[in-house]
């Protein structure tokens, strides 16, 4: 009943090219961003920040990076956890070698190395595609896993690749207890996320979708499939080092090569499948889902085994967790190609003709 | 020149068994198409109940004989491979006709992720040792020639010629039989096939079968060099430059790209590795693959991909 747009004209393309039109949500939005921001820090325990929070806006910040790339150009990109530690071994150079460099232009000059690396394994994308791809992107992953691993200049030659750092700081203010890293996540995502729906929607935007869709046609039309094909490279791994630097820095504090491996990239690529391929909205149901489905089964599953009087331990779950991911995988690929941001919109769609039909 | 070669056949070993987990990657692919990246959790799940098998016959059944043991274990995880095989036509790929092949290296990316997690809950997750008979000693050869010889394990050797068997069974299962036959009509066109009346459904269950056979049969020989563990997986990853360097539709390829990428990456590990720290054996398959790409994207004997990028 509340969920309607009747009543609400536009008068000016302005208006109507919003990137909520309807009013309601823009009102939900809002409300989400207050919650986010004021509610949450006030009220959630310390142990949902450590577990939960930070690394969903981290991961999904990183899915939305990889979305850019495999949902909006469909250029497919098993190397996204190469992209991330590039980001985030880039901003500790910079931390550690700079006196006194800001955090926040550390990790974006993380971001801007690892767009550089992302279009320099780009490039195979103007003569291949699809699996062979694929394979191009585990290369980058299998090089850089390498590279911090053995390459005793880029770790500042600490041993096995493990850097930490410590004392972050924003504009003299400390970012040191869970709230304040969440409230810096935060804001990190949101104005990426801004300037990531604006990008999409805007002529970048639909040249990648042109690529994605079919490639041969839309050269046809005048795009030029390598400047398409490199920028979608170059901001998918921009904001993917950003996260990753948000990662190592504000989540981790002190990391590895192994904390970038490829499970991480199998891992994004799942949320952005789950979530919904070429979607801003679907990287977060992505990021949240596998975020929260992990937590969730650990505490439930050996609870609803001892009822039925079995023992699982930890070793089970994480097992069941993977048969439980790969069946989720399958299923949204054959049912609903189009992830959870599908579903949230066909939901809403219902919404606003209930309670009629049509 | 001892040492050399040493490394060279070593090389050479390491790559037959590559060759042995691309063949599965190149026989899906041929046939239906899909980039099947699950063959190494595939692996996997073979060899994992193939040594529990092994485990479980001799006391449940008491059959003492250790040669009729393996073998009723080998039977029965050819028979689990087979009906995971029916399976996965029936859930997955049967529902994915016609999609593209980037949805459904995706799919295969899930059944990775099921099999590996589905395995380790059915069968444990420890490391089992796999003891089917081959001989741990090592040999040495051309004594005569080289001061010392040249050190070679005997199992390596024995799983050469195991690798050697198995390829040429597929050639002519591929080359005389009706199925064979079939199967090549598939994997040269799925529409004209099925117009003939081949029964695609049923080819794909056998070419995953086959997958499954040449998953079952390299996964013993790696287990019972490294015992069956989660890292046997990994070792897939190592297959896809490998299909890559010998092109995605050719058998001889998968055979010839192993063996450059087991000799390329054992030699260069050891004569160009130092310079970089070492372990350049992680990556340096998949730099040569990534540079055979953009050099010539079909492979070594790969089909001539005519498709505009």
């Amino acid at each position: 009943m509340l969920y309607r747009e009747n009543g609400q004209f536009k008068t000016s393309y302005r208006a109507d090219q919003q990137i909520f039109p309807i009013v309601q949500d823009r009102i939900a939005i809002a409300l989400l961003l207050v919650v986010a921001a004021v509610v949450i820090p006030w009220t959630a325990p310390e142990y949902l920040f450590r577990a939960i929070l930070i690394p969903f806006l981290i991961l999904s910040l990183a899915a939305l990076g990889l979305n850019i790339l495999v949902g909006y150009c469909g250029q497919i990109s098993l190397g996204t956890g190469a992209f991330m530690a590039v980001g985030a071994y880039a901003a500790y150079n910079f931390t550690v070698r700079i006196q006194g460099m800001p955090l926040i232009v550390a990790l974006l000059l993380g971001g801007v190395c690892a767009t550089a690396i992302g279009v320099l394994f780009g490039i195979p994308s103007l003569r291949i595609k699809g699996l062979y791809l694929a394979v191009a992107t585990l290369a980058a992953q299998f090089f850089t896993d390498w590279a911090f691993l053995r390459i005793k200049w880029f770790t500042n030659d600490s041993l096995s690749g493990s850097v930490n750092v410590g004392g972050l700081q924003v504009f003299g203010w400390p970012i040191d207890t869970p709230v304040q890293k969440y409230l810096f996540c935060l804001a990190f995502v949101v104005v990426f996320a801004l300037l990531a729906k604006n990008l999409v929607r805007g002529h970048l935007g639909r040249e990648w979708m042109a690529i994605r869709d079919m490639d041969v046609a839309a050269e046809v039309i005048g795009i030029r499939p390598v400047y398409a094909k490199l920028t979608a490279f170059a901001v998918s791994s921009f904001i993917v080092g950003v996260a990753g630097g948000l990662w190592g820095f504000v989540h981790l504090g002190s990391w590895e090569p192994a904390a970038f491996s490829i499970d991480r990239s199998f891992q994004l690529l799942f949320m952005v499948i789950i979530g919904g391929l070429g979607s801003v909205m679907g990287s977060f149901f992505g990021a949240a889902f596998i975020v929260v489905v992990p937590i969730f089964l650990d505490q439930a599953l050996p609870a609803l085994g001892s009822m039925v009087g079995l023992h699982i331990d930890t070793a089970t779950v994480s097992h069941i967790v993977f048969m439980i991911f790969g069946t989720l995988i399958v299923f949204f690929l054959i049912v609903e190609p189009h992830g959870m941001a599908r579903l949230w919109s066909t939901g809403k769609e219902k919404l606003r003709l209930w309670p009629f039909p049509h | 020149m001892g040492a050399f070669l040493e490394t060279l056949i070593g090389g050479l070993m390491a790559g037959m068994l590559y060759s042995l987990i691309a063949l599965g990657f190149v026989l899906i692919f041929k046939a239906s198409g899909v980039f099947n990246f699950a063959q190494g959790a595939m692996v996997l799940f073979a060899a994992l109940a193939m040594a529990r098998f092994a485990q479980w016959v001799p006391q449940v059944i008491g059959v003492q004989d250790k040669l009729l043991a393996n073998a009723i274990a080998f039977v029965g995880a050819l028979a689990l491979m087979i009906v995971l095989a029916w399976l996965i036509e029936r859930l997955v790929l049967g529902r994915l006709v016609n999609q593209e092949g980037i949805t459904l290296l995706m799919a295969t990316l899930g059944i990775t992720y099921f099999l590996d997690g589905f395995g380790q809950t059915l069968f444990g997750s420890d490391i089992y040792k796999l003891d089917v008979g081959m001989p741990k000693d090592p040999l040495f050869m051309f004594q005569n020639v080289f001061q010392g010889g040249i050190l070679v394990s005997k199992e390596d050797l024995y799983a050469a010629v195991i690798a050697a068997a198995l390829v040429a069974v597929l050639s002519l299962f591929f080359q005389k039989t009706a199925t064979g036959r079939a199967l090549r009509a598939v994997a040269d066109d799925h529409q004209a096939a099925q117009s003939i009346g081949i029964p695609l459904s049923r080819i794909w269950v056998i070419v995953w079968s086959v997958a499954g056979f040449v998953a079952l049969v390299a996964g013993i020989i790696w287990g019972s060099k490294l015992g069956v563990q989660f890292s046997l997986g990994l070792v897939a990853l190592k297959a896809l430059p490998v299909v890559i360097l010998g092109g995605l539709t050719s058998v001889p390829g998968a055979i010839i790209g192993g063996l450059i990428i087991g000799v390329g990456e054992k030699l260069s590990e050891v004569y160009v590795g130092p310079m970089f720290g070492g372990g350049i054996e992680i990556w340096f398959a998949y730099v040569l693959a990534l540079l055979f790409l953009l050099v010539r994207p079909q492979g070594l004997f790969g089909e001539k991909i005519i498709d505009r990028v």
